[in-house]
C-alpha cells in the first residue's frame, strides 16, 4: 500500500512487519525517529516486541546480540558516535555469526561534533564483517531492510547486515513509498530458525577462546561467506522481484546510463538521486555521462564494478568519507578493481564531497563531470572553503 | 543423590582456584534450566578454550563489559517466547563488574530484568596478571599498585558495589564467600526464587594473585569473613535481613597468609588502618554475636 | 562457510588435568568420614564423589592436588601424601 511517509516511519513500518522479538533503543540524532515510531507501535499494541530502552549504544548492540543468540529476531538502529561506541560489539556479532540487522542513519563523526550527513560512521566499520547496503531513497531503505533479514538469516550466511541510509536526507525526508502487506513479507521472509543458539535442550558454548590454532579459520570462513553472498544476493533479489515487483537487478550495483558513457561517477547513498538528475540533464545536452551506484558495499562487488566500468574512459569516485592519511575509501577500492585486468578506465579520480552535511548540489555534480579531464588527477574536495583554512594556529 | 554435572572437570584453572569453586557451586545450584552470559576473565578463559568447554548449560561470552546487556537481550527474548521459566545469569570478575562492567549492570538493574548477576571477587584483574581493580582492597600489592618506598599498595577502599546495587532498588543483594559454600548455595537458591534483578558478590581467593598456598583457599576465604574484612550480608527489598556473625579475629590472621599483604605485617601504621576497616564493617553491620561489653 | 563456531557441552573432560600434580595427592582414608560432603563442595575441579560415609574419593584424572579437601575435612579423614 502506497503511503506518504517520513523515512524513519517507513523503516519502522517495515521493521514491525518483520516482527522482531527484541528491539534495543537508544537516542542519537538523526536515527531517533525510528525507535520512537517503533515505541509508539508497541505502546499501542500494534507490535508485540520486547522494547528495551538501553543505557548506551554499546548495550543496544549487546542486547540484540543476546536476543539473536537466543534464536530470535532482533533490531536496533544508530548513527555516528553510537555506531563507533558499539563498534567492538559489532565485530563481536560478526565473529559470532549472529544475523542481527541494524540501521545506520549515516552521520558525520566527532570531532568536531556534527549531526548532519556523511558516511564516515558506517565506512569506518567496513572491516567488521557486516554486510553493508547503502540505499538511495526511502523505498530502497524499506526494501533493503527486508532483504537484510532474508540474507542475514540464510543458513549459508549467518552474518549481520547494516542498512546505511543518509541521515536527515533519508530519515527525515518524505516520499511516497510502497509498504508491503504483512502476508507478502511472510512469503518472502520465513521465521528465523537456527540450531546455533542458547538452548537448554542443546546446551552449546558460544564465544569461546580460540588460540592461534583455531582463530584464523573463523576469519577465513567469514571472508568466504562474503564471496558466497555475492552469488546468493542476486537470487534473493529475484525472489524479491517476484513477490513485490520491484527490480533491483542483482542488488549489488545499479548502472545508470553507463553503457556508452565516457564519464561515470561512482557513488553510494542518496547523492545518487542527485547524480541521476545531473546525468539526465547532461545527456539531454549530448554529454555521454552515467552513474554507477554501489548498493552493496560489503561484500564489495568487484566483478560487477569491473563489468560496468571497464570500457568507461574517465571515472570519478565520489566519497562521502575519508580514510585520513590515505586515499579515500571507495576510491581506493574502485581503483583496486582494475589492477592486473586487461581493460580499465584511463582515469579514475577521487572526489570528496558532502562531509558534515555540506550539500551536494546538482551544480556540484556537474562540476565533478567537468573536472573529470586527463589534465588533473589529484584528489579534490568539492565545495571546500579555503577561507576557513590557515597554515598555522 | 545424583549430582548433575553442569561445570565439568578438565578446565585449566590454577590449582586451588576460588573462582572455579564458586562458579561450579553457582551453576549446580541454579540447575540445567539456566542460560549464562559471562564476561571476559579467568573463568571464561579457563573454562572455554576451544574445542573444550566445561559448561553443561547454554553459555555465551561476548566481551569484557557487556554480559549484563547480553543477558538483558537473552532475558527479553525468553520473555517474548513465553519461556520465563528459564533462568538467566550474568557473571563477571571484579573488574568486569565494578569497573568496566558497571554501566551495563546499572542499566540492567534499573530496567528490572529478571537476571541474577554474580561477581566473582578475587580483588584484582587476575586474568591479565594481577592489576588493581575497583574492588582491590586497601594496601593490597598488585602490579599497578605495587608497594615500595613511596607506596604501601592500593590506596583506595573497595568500591561498594553491593551498596550501588541496593541504590538501584533491586529486590536481592548479598555477599557470599567460598569459605562458606553452603551459605553461598543458599543465597543463589534464594536469589533465583525472586523475580527481578539480583546481585551476589562472591569472595574468591586467588592462590596466584594473592600469593597463598593453593590448599588454603577455603581457610583464607573464611578468615576474610571472620576478621570482618568481608562481611557476609543479605538484603531483601532494601532491608538487611541476614548477617553472618563473626568472632572478629584480628586482621593479621588473614593478611599473614597472603604475600600480597606481606609488606603490611612490618608496618604497624598500615596494619592499624586495615584493622579499622574491619572494625567499621563490624560496627556497621553489627557482626559480633553478642554486644561486647566495655572493658 | 563456517569455522569453529561453538564448543559442545562438558568437553573439558577430554583434558586430564591430573597430569598437573607434581608433589602431592589427596588420600581419602574412608575411616572416620561423616559424609558431610564439604570436600565435594570445595573441590575446584568438582572431581570428588561419594554417597554414604567412607565412600568419598576423587578422580585422579582431574585432581590437581591443591589440598583444599584435606584442609576442609572436619574429621581429618583426607590427607595429602606424596605424589608418585
Amino acid at each position: 500500500m502506497k503511503e506518504f511517509l517520513e523515512g524513519s516511519q517507513a523503516v519502522a513500518k517495515i521493521i514491525s512487519l518483520c516482527k522482531p522479538a527484541v528491539i534495543a533503543a537508544y537516542p542519537i540524532t538523526p536515527q531517533t525517529h525510528i525507535p520512537e515510531e517503533l515505541a509508539k507501535m508497541v505502546a499501542e499494541g500494534l507490535l508485540n516486541s520486547e522494547f528495551v530502552n538501553v543505557e548506551s549504544e554499546h548495550s543496544a548492540a549487546s542486547v540484540v546480540l543476546g536476543a539473536v543468540a537466543t534464536g530470535l529476531r532482533a533490531y536496533t538502529a544508530t548513527s555516528s558516535q553510537g555506531l563507533l561506541l558499539m563498534s567492538e560489539v559489532l565485530f563481536n556479532i560478526a565473529g559470532l555469526r549472529l544475523p542481527v540487522v541494524l540501521t545506520c542513519a549515516n552521520r558525520a563523526v566527532s570531532a568536531p561534533i556534527n549531526i548532519w550527513n556523511d558516511q564516515q560512521d558506517s565506512i569506518s566499520l567496513r572491516d567488521s564483517g557486516w554486510i553493508q547496503f547503502y540505499v538511495e531513497n526511502i523505498q530502497e531503505a524499506v526494501d533493503f531492510h527486508l532483504i537484510a533479514y532474508r540474507i542475514a538469516e540464510d543458513k549459508n550466511v549467518m552474518l549481520p547486515v547494516m542498512v546505511c541510509m543518509d541521515g536527515y536526507i533519508l530519515t527525515h525526508g518524505l516520499e511516497v513509498v510502497e509498504i508491503p502487506e504483512g502476508k507478502m513479507v511472510e512469503n518472502f521472509l520465513p521465521p528465523y530458525q537456527n540450531n546455533y543458539k542458547l538452548d537448554v535442550e542443546n546446551p552449546l558454548t558460544l564465544g569461546f577462546l580460540a588460540d592461534s590454532d583455531y582463530y584464523m579459520e573463523t576469519r577465513f570462513a567469514i571472508q568466504k561467506t562474503h564471496q558466497e553472498v555475492l552469488k546468493l544476493l542476486p537470487k534473493i533479489i529475484q525472489e524479491f522481484k517476484a513477490i513485490f515487483g520491484r527490480d533491483y537487478q542483482e542488488g549489488l550495483v545499479e548502472a545508470y546510463r553507463t553503457e556508452d558513457a565516457e564519464k561515470v561517477i561512482v557513488a553510494m547513498g542518496s547523492v545518487c538521486g542527485t547524480i541521476k538528475e545531473a546525468v539526465d540533464d547532461l545527456r539531454k545536452k549530448g554529454k555521454k555521462v552515467g552513474l554507477l551506484k554501489i548498493i552493496t558495499y560489503r561484500p564489495f562487488p568487484s566483478n560487477k564494478i569491473y563489468e560496468a566500468l571497464k570500457d568507461v574512459s574517465k571515472v570519478a569516485v565520489l566519497d562521502r568519507a575519508l580514510s585520513l592519511g590515505s586515499d579515500a575509501p571507495l576510491y581506493s577500492e574502485i581503483r583496486s578493481v582494475f589492477f592486473g585486468k586487461k581493460r580499465a578506465p584511463k582515469l579514475i579520480r577521487s572526489f570528496i564531497a558532502g562531509l558534515g552535511g555540506r550539500d551536494i548540489t546538482l551544480e556540484s555534480i556537474k562540476t565533478i563531470f567537468k573536472k573529470l579531464s586527463l589534465k588533473e588527477t589529484e584528489e579534490e574536495f568539492i565545495d571546500l572553503k579555503p577561507e576557513l583554512l590557515k597554515e598555522k594556529l | 543423590m545424583e549430582r548433575k554435572v553442569l561445570f565439568a572437570s578438565g578446565h585449566t584453572a590454577c590449582a586451588g582456584c576460588g573462582q572455579a569453586i564458586a562458579a561450579r557451586l553457582v551453576i549446580e545450584t541454579a540447575g540445567p534450566n539456566t542460560i549464562v552470559a559471562n564476561n571476559t576473565g579467568c573463568l571464561e578463559v579457563f573454562s572455554t578454550k576451544y574445542p573444550e568447554s566445561s559448561w553443561g548449560i547454554p553459555w555465551i561470552h561476548s566481551l569484557f563489559e557487556n554480559a549484563a546487556a547480553v543477558a538483558s537481550g537473552i532475558e527479553s527474548a525468553l520473555k517474548y517466547k513465553g519461556r520465563e521459566d528459564i533462568q538467566v545469569i550474568c557473571q563477571a570478575g571484579d573488574g568486569g563488574t565494578a569497573d568496566i562492567g558497571l554501566q551495563a549492570l546499572s542499566g540492567m538493574w534499573e530496567r528490572g530484568h529478571n537476571i541474577l548477576s554474580i561477581c566473582y571477587d578475587n580483588e584484582a584483574y587476575m586474568n591479565t596478571g594481577i592489576q588493581r581493580s575497583g574492588l582491590t582492597p586497601f594496601d593490597s600489592d598488585t602490579t599497578t599498585t605495587p608497594f615500595g618506598k613511596k607506596s604501601s599498595g592500593n590506596p583506595t577502599l573497595k568500591k561498594p558495589v553491593p551498596e550501588i546495587a541496593l541504590a538501584h532498588g533491586i529486590p536481592y543483594v548479598a555477599t557470599a564467600s567460598v569459605g562458606f559454600p553452603q551459605d553461598l548455595q543458599k543465597k543463589v537458591k534464594k536469589a533465583l526464587s525472586i523475580k527481578g534483578p539480583k546481585y551476589i558478590q562472591i569472595h574468591v581467593p586467588c592462590p596466584l594473585g594473592w600469593r597463598h598456598e593453593p590448599r588454603l583457599t577455603y581457610k583464607i576465604a573464611r578468615l576474610a569473613v571472620e576478621t570482618g574484612l568481608y562481611p557476609l550480608i543479605e538484603y531483601e527489598n532494601g532491608v538487611l535481613t541476614g548477617v553472618r556473625k563473626i568472632p572478629g579475629l584480628p586482621v593479621e590472621e588473614y593478611l599473614k597468609l597472603q604475600a600480597r599483604f606481606k609488606h603490611i605485617l612490618s608496618n604497624p601504621e598500615e596494619l592499624k588502618k586495615i584493622q579499622e576497616i574491619a572494625n567499621n564493617n563490624i560496627k556497621r553491620y553489627n557482626l559480633f554475636a553478642e554486644e561486647k561489653s566495655n572493658p | 562457510m563456517f569455522g569453529p563456531l561453538f564448543c559442545k557441552p562438558l568437553t573439558s573432560k577430554n583434558n586430564k588435568t591430573g597430569s598437573w600434580r607434581t608433589t602431592q595427592r589427596p588420600k581419602f582414608l574412608q575411616t572416620n568420614c561423616i559424609a558431610c560432603r564439604m570436600c565435594v563442595l570445595i573441590c575446584p575441579e568438582g572431581c570428588i564423589e561419594g554417597e554414604e560415609k567412607n565412600t568419598y574419593h576423587c578422580d585422579y584424572n582431574y585432581c590437581k592436588g591443591c589440598g583444599n579437601c584435606a584442609e576442609i575435612c572436619p574429621k581429618q579423614d583426607i590427607i595429602m601424601v606424596e605424589e608418585k
